[in-house]
């Protein structure tokens, strides 16, 4: 089941087209990564998706419901959560408060405050987190930021996770942490959007690969035709 | 040691504070004094408007400068409602027509950020004061208004629970999931919004209950003042002395502010009587000093003394 579909994704910074007539889809259950040399177009389209930019034409869907045009938080709350790609947790807020507000305003805001904290606890085991639930997010190392951003995310109950760079800056023995988080997240049955810049990283947890080029989908498939393509190499290496 | 702290945010903090409001309730029955009732007043007015300007500025660090212009709303509802209506009334709508002129000005400026939204803010107390003054020159060929006349205790009971109402609007507010994601707000707007938080709804309603307390408190000062006009009502200085009083008290703590409120008023007081023509400038020299060597506020200083003396006792038991 297709759980998020974009239908010619059009977006322009003045003249520059960042993302120009994209169609994609992401079925319920992947993790699909996007890929594609700095300036591609991958962070906007995760802005474009998660609500941060308005698209200039075409039309995202989720779950059959069209979503853009919805406010972040109003998209946050129909299940779709993300992180950043310099990290964005709330610096002089406590481990445990930047989870708590993830749960309280996220998909399900009627809940009691036992539950809210109960979830948020969990959310912060889940990511290995618990023994720090009480120092502000600040004094995290730049990994347990991260760690801290996706309990964040994962607090607000989502169907779909958007990930910027989860690894980008973790040296290998993180790196592998972080691999095997996102494994882990998507064995909860949450669908899984990553950009990665990290070739190892994506060809070894992705099911799917779409790659982004000046704005253009020119590829998508699974990791081993997209390692094999003529035209992905060529952007990546030149001709 | 932990229980005894457990003990002592429980019971003694509600306990004292409890006290403290009934000493100053029962203040008339036993202490009968014009001039106590008048300073206390003046106390409470500063306090009013130092909380109600955190409430929404102390979390968000959007540095609001429209404190005068509601409170101006305020005075200027108490004049001209205040002898054709009840006075608790006259105070409700004073609160409210505040709380709807911050609604419609939030609706407006809250995209605005940093210096913008404070020089908007401020804008609209000048706004407010010359279209006044232009429909009462020009328009009503009068200038100014009388106000009821109200007596002290009776003003000074009006202004009590007001106070009383707002720090426990403001407690409750800063226990609550609202004041937590207040505080995101001030953190990383954006990051807010992706967290699920309708981040303008809550800015929004914020400074609106923030006015809504600024605007009551007005219209029960205007009666002390009896006539009011443009320039009294809008007076400037009401936007600044809030943000003054509490840099002064220190924000990191839910008492600094409300300390820095009283310090304030009070030295105000001796000042004005014990040094009539020099009182602006030890004023001044004061604030400088605070600013300058006291980044925490008189809570950071407070703070700053209880953690020396925690760190000597374990160096030496």
């Amino acid at each position: 089941m297709r759980i998020l579909e974009g239908e010619r994704v059009t977006k322009h910074f003045g003249g520059l087209a960042a993302i120009s007539n994209v169609d994609f889809h992401i079925d319920q259950g992947d993790i699909v990564g996007l890929i594609g040399p700095n300036g591609a177009g991958k962070t906007t389209l995760f802005n474009l998706i998660s609500g941060a930019l308005v698209l200039n034409s075409g039309v995202i869907t989720f779950k059959g419901q069209r979503i853009s045009g919805l406010k972040p938080h109003q998209i946050c709350r129909t299940g779709v959560a993300r992180t950043f790609q310099s990290v964005r947790v709330f610096a002089n807020i406590s481990v445990l408060g930047n989870v708590l507000l993830g749960s309280s305003f996220g998909t399900s805001t009627s809940m009691s405050s036992t539950d809210v904290k109960r979830e948020a606890t969990e959310c912060l085991e889940f990511v290995g987190l618990s023994a720090r639930r009480a120092i502000a997010a600040k004094d995290l190392t730049l990994a347990n930021q991260k760690r801290l951003e996706v309990a964040r995310a994962l607090a607000t109950k989502p169907e779909l996770l958007l990930l910027d760079e989860l690894i980008a800056g973790l040296n290998p023995t993180e790196t592998a942490q972080a691999m095997e988080l996102v494994s882990r997240i998507r064995d909860r049955g949450i669908t899984i959007l990553m950009i990665e810049h990290v070739m190892k990283a994506i060809m070894s947890i992705c099911n799917q690969v779409i790659v982004l080029h000046h704005g253009e989908k020119i590829a998508e498939g699974t990791p081993q035709k997209i390692a094999t393509s003529k035209t992905v190499v060529e952007v990546y290496l030149g001709k | 040691m932990k229980i005894e702290r457990v003990i002592f945010h429980r019971f003694f903090v509600p306990g004292l504070l409890g006290l403290i409001i009934v000493l100053l309730a029962s203040l008339p029955l036993y202490y009968p004094s014009t001039y106590i009732f008048v300073l206390l007043t003046s106390i409470f007015m500063y306090i009013v408007l130092t909380v109600s300007w955190v409430i929404f500025s102390g979390p968000t660090g959007y540095i609001s400068l429209a404190s005068a212009a509601f409170f101006g709303v305020g005075i200027y509802m108490s004049a001209v409602f205040g002898k054709v209506i009840s006075l608790p009334l006259v105070i409700g709508i004073g609160g409210l027509a505040s709380f709807c002129l911050a609604l419609l000005v939030g609706a407006l400026t809250l995209r605005l950020r940093g210096i913008y939204f404070s020089i908007f803010t401020f804008g609209l107390v000048v706004l407010i004061q010359q279209l006044l003054l232009w429909w009462e020159v020009v328009q009503m060929h009068t200038r100014g208004r009388f106000v009821i006349v109200v007596n002290n205790t009776t003003i000074y009971y009006i202004m009590l629970i007001i106070l009383v109402a707002l720090m426990l609007t403001a407690y409750l507010i800063r226990r609550s999931k609202y004041g937590l994601a207040l505080q995101s707000i001030g953190e990383d707007e954006e990051a807010a919004a992706h967290t699920g938080i309708n981040v303008t709804a809550l800015k929004i309603i914020t400074f609106a209950i923030s006015a809504f307390f600024t605007g009551a408190a007005g219209s029960i000062m205007a009666t002390r003042w009896t006539y009011i006009d443009p320039y009294i009502a809008f007076n400037p200085l009401f936007s600044f002395l809030p943000v003054l009083m509490a840099i002064f008290g220190g924000m990191g703590h839910f008492f600094g502010p409300v300390l820095g409120a009283v310090i304030f008023g009070y030295l105000e007081e001796v000042l004005i009587t014990k040094f009539p023509y020099y009182y602006m400038l030890i004023f001044g020299t004061i604030l400088v000093i605070a600013i300058l060597y006291l980044p925490g506020g008189v809570v950071g200083l407070i703070q700053k003394w209880r953690k020396g003396d925690l760190a000597e006792q374990h160096a030496n038991p």
